[in-house]
């Protein structure tokens, strides 16, 4: 924000599992305010889109943001192939969204699928905070792909790990956990983030249990900030916006199915605009025309 | 129309004329870039008049003693004090007399709707065509940005208050030009990546371009002004922390949430908020597209679906966009349409097709759950509502339109970021701070707001009119310390 401290600084990157990176950025005032469950939009440069990101920790005595990224299209794959530690991006703003409800409830289960083990990471840690027992249940398609295991172990009083060709853990589905530690003893609250399948399955599980389950759903968006109304979502018959109202709602009130029709709607640009990319900046890394970052870059070399 | 008779015009001085004579000069033709042509670019569409144009446009003015022009204006504009500077050919004289009373006349003799306004109590529209106020003042801004006769914004003495400004919108970036002004430092705080608010995202660049925007927030930064981009008020650093680095804090965070109908199907895919399409467009430049990153629909038929500027926006957004039917739906008569009179017929000229005292009922989709039809039922005039319009009645008969893509421009809910996070400060039922309406301030104390904000969806001149009377009073406070608390009308009735 002011020169001394700015924002959005790159400081350390690191591989988590292919294609997914853990990114430390500098951002005092994000890191100062942010509460598990909100997220924050990066922009990279000139030109680039606004992608909502979700927070998975910070710290706030350094001033810093720690985001896990997949790549998955355009934007990502730029940060994940041309964004080094001493860059900085164009914007980084938050932090957005509405905070976790966070308060003693009892007994909690965190479902994290994939890439969702990051956001759901703050989450446990706040649930864990309150005095609540906390119960991780972690999925991934096998173990390379699982991330922030340790992570999750420190904030957790028990961590379930599903796999789905049983190479770590468990094999199988996270619902298949859901149900087991449900069986095991009255569960009062379950939050769950993952792939829209995933928290849709995990929600189907728990209505019939009849446990209380909140979903943190990821919406197209262009401003975050309650102006554009890109993001919205059918929540119980009615339409609500997704980065003032959520990004968590009730998942058994939540329309999947048009939540992820409207996911889609972009797809085929986005494919397009991701292999534009990918394609001209294998050709060319150095000096490939299409980096957002080109400019960031420049100037931090000068300086 | 009649021709200009020939008068000469010396360099320098206005020739004297009769009120008769005046009066015969016929209203000046704005040049425009051919409607073929123009629906096909995103450039300007108006040119805008020559220097001799606007001098002979001046030469209408009757000078009225009454200035009823004056009453029209949200910001009471010295208008014949600056006709009469422009039929001498001294724009520089006539621009300052603007720029006292308005800090922004590039783009409000581009947007404000002056036929409801300055132009709407002109003498001569009386009897004929008023005086083409709007242009002259888009002349003169012009001529002093083309010109490097801008001048720099020069605080009156350091007074060394601080004062903080939400939102770097019309009201926000007025208050901050004020305040620089009165030797305040002046923090503006901006959500987006881009300072402008709705005269960047929403605005069209064919009709406000861009680089005037810009070059108006130059002149702030030159002038100490400090505007944060990127930053969230009430998210990032909340109201109670602004008020311990400033002095006072004026909120003008402008619209929020666009309305929907509540219709069946509104949430397919290709149904946009005219906010979301129009950003997509104007901020990100999704025409651009995939030279910029961001998409926006592809569309073959496109049913915008209101009856204001935000609706001609879009509409013709659209239109540029390659879409090779447009239908504007409106459930009212043409008469009854809020937007400015020269975009309806700019629209209009473009091939806009406009589907009057039509309401749409649904929309559906195809298998990808994108939109292919909307379904539009047929209105009547009914009796005059509150408004003083007649109220559109439904008939029960429904036509259906084949279209790929919908826009919704029927206006947005306040934002809801400030309020939410700051219960000192207090709002309306539908979330619209309430203020003072002289002042603008708020029930915190140090705290005003101003703009769409407060008033809902209004004009780009009310709220620099709202950032003007707000800057005031802010001056005021930080000058003697005293703050009087507001007298402020809950609920005032609809207009």
């Amino acid at each position: 924000m002011t020169d001394a401290h700015p924002t959005g600084v790159l400081l350390e990157k690191k591989e988590l599992a292919p294609k997914v990176h853990q990114y430390v950025f500098t951002a005092p005032e994000i890191a100062r305010h942010r509460k598990p469950g909100q997220f924050v939009i990066v922009r990279l440069g000139e030109g680039g889109e606004r992608i909502p990101l979700t927070i998975a920790d910070a710290d706030a005595d350094k001033g810093t943001v720690t985001l896990v990224v997949q790549e998955v299209g355009r934007t990502t794959a730029e940060m994940a192939r041309a964004l080094l530690p001493g860059m900085k991006v164009a914007d980084l703003v938050g932090p957005l969204g509405n905070p976790t409800h966070i308060e003693k409830f009892g007994r909690v289960v965190v479902v994290g699928g994939g890439i969702g083990i990051a956001p759901i990471h703050p989450i446990a840690q706040g649930m864990k905070a309150a005095g609540n027992e906390v119960i991780s249940i972690l999925g991934a398609r096998n173990k390379g792909l699982l991330i922030m295991e340790d992570e999750m172990r420190r904030a957790s009083d028990r961590v379930v790990i599903m796999t789905d060709d049983g190479s770590y853990g468990t094999k199988g589905f996270v619902t298949d956990a859901v149900k087991t530690v449900a069986a095991e003893g009255k569960v009062d609250l379950v939050v769950a983030i993952g792939p829209m399948v995933m928290m849709r399955a995990v929600s189907n599980v728990t209505r019939e249990l009849g446990i209380k389950t909140y979903v943190s759903l990821n919406a197209v968006m262009i401003d975050g900030t309650g102006m554009c109304g890109g993001c919205r979502v059918t929540v119980g018959g009615k339409t609500r916006f997704v980065c003032v109202e959520g990004p968590e709602f009730d998942g058994h009130e939540v329309d999947y199915e048009g939540l992820m029709r409207r996911q889609r709607f972009y797809m085929d640009d986005e494919k397009a605009s991701y292999a534009g990319f990918v394609e001209a900046h294998e050709r060319d890394p150095k000096t490939c025309r299409m980096l957002r970052l080109a400019d960031a870059a420049k100037a931090n070399q000068q300086s | 129309m009649t021709d200009t008779p020939h008068i000469e015009l010396p360099e320098h001085g206005a020739p004297a004329l009769t009120p008769k004579e005046r009066m015969a000069i016929p209203r000046q033709v704005m040049p425009e870039q051919d409607p073929k042509v123009r629906a096909t670019n995103f450039d300007e569409v108006n040119h805008g008049l020559s220097a001799m144009a606007a001098r002979m446009e001046a030469l209408r003015c009757l000078n009225c003693k009454a200035q009823p022009c004056r009453q029209g204006c949200p910001v009471m504009v010295h208008i014949p004090d600056f006709m009469a500077k422009v039929a001498e050919g001294d724009f520089e004289a006539a621009i300052r007399i603007i720029k006292g009373d308005n800090a922004l006349p590039a783009v409000t003799g581009r947007v404000c709707p002056q036929e409801n306004q300055c132009e709407k109590f002109c003498t001569l529209g009386k009897k004929g065509q008023s005086v083409a106020i709007g242009r002259v003042e888009r002349f003169l801004a012009d001529w002093e940005r083309n010109n490097g006769k801008a001048a720099p914004i020069v605080p009156e003495k350091k007074t060394g208050k601080k004062v903080a400004i939400v939102g770097a919108g019309p009201a926000g970036l007025t208050a901050a030009a004020d305040l620089a002004r009165m030797g305040h430092e002046v923090d503006v705080y901006e959500a987006l990546h881009k300072a402008g608010g709705v005269l960047i995202y929403g605005i069209p660049e064919f009709r406000l371009p861009k680089a005037i925007v810009s070059a108006e927030v130059e002149q702030l930064e030159k002038a100490g002004v400090r505007i944060h981009t990127s930053v969230v008020i009430g998210q990032t650093i909340t109201v109670e922390e602004l008020l311990e680095t400033h002095d006072a804090l004026f909120v003008a965070t402008g619209a929020g949430l666009p309305n929907f109908m509540n219709l069946p199907g509104e949430n397919l895919n290709g149904v946009y908020s005219a906010n979301e399409y129009l950003t997509r467009v104007n901020l990100m430049k999704a025409y651009t597209f995939p030279e910029a990153d961001t998409p926006v629909a592809k569309s073959k038929s496109v049913a915008v679906v209101g009856g204001g500027n935000v609706a001609m926006d879009a509409a013709r957004t659209a239109k540029r966009l390659g879409a090779e039917h447009v239908y504007l739906v409106y459930r009212r008569a043409r008469s009854e349409m809020p937007a400015r009179a020269e975009e309806v017929h700019h629209a209009e000229e473009e091939g806009i097709e406009f589907m009057l005292l039509h309401n749409p009922v649904g929309y559906e989709g195809d298998e990808t759950g994108r939109v292919t039809k909307a379904k539009l039922e047929k209105m009547e005039l009914g009796e005059p509502d509150q408004s003083g319009r007649r109220s559109p009645v439904p008939t029960g008969e429904i036509v259906e339109v084949p279209v790929d893509t919908v826009v919704v421009a029927i206006g947005n809910g306040p934002n809801p970021l400030v309020p939410r996070t700051t219960p000192a400060i207090r709002t309306k039922k539908r979330g619209n701070i309430l203020a003072e309406e002289a002042t603008g301030k708020t029930t915190m104390k140090g705290v005003w707001a101003g703009g769409d904000i407060v008033l809902g969806a209004a004009t780009v001149i009310k709220a620099m009119g709202a950032g003007r009377a707000a800057a005031r009073s802010i001056h005021e406070y930080l000058e003697t310390g005293v703050w009087t608390e507001p007298v402020i009308v809950e609920e005032p009735p609809r207009k």
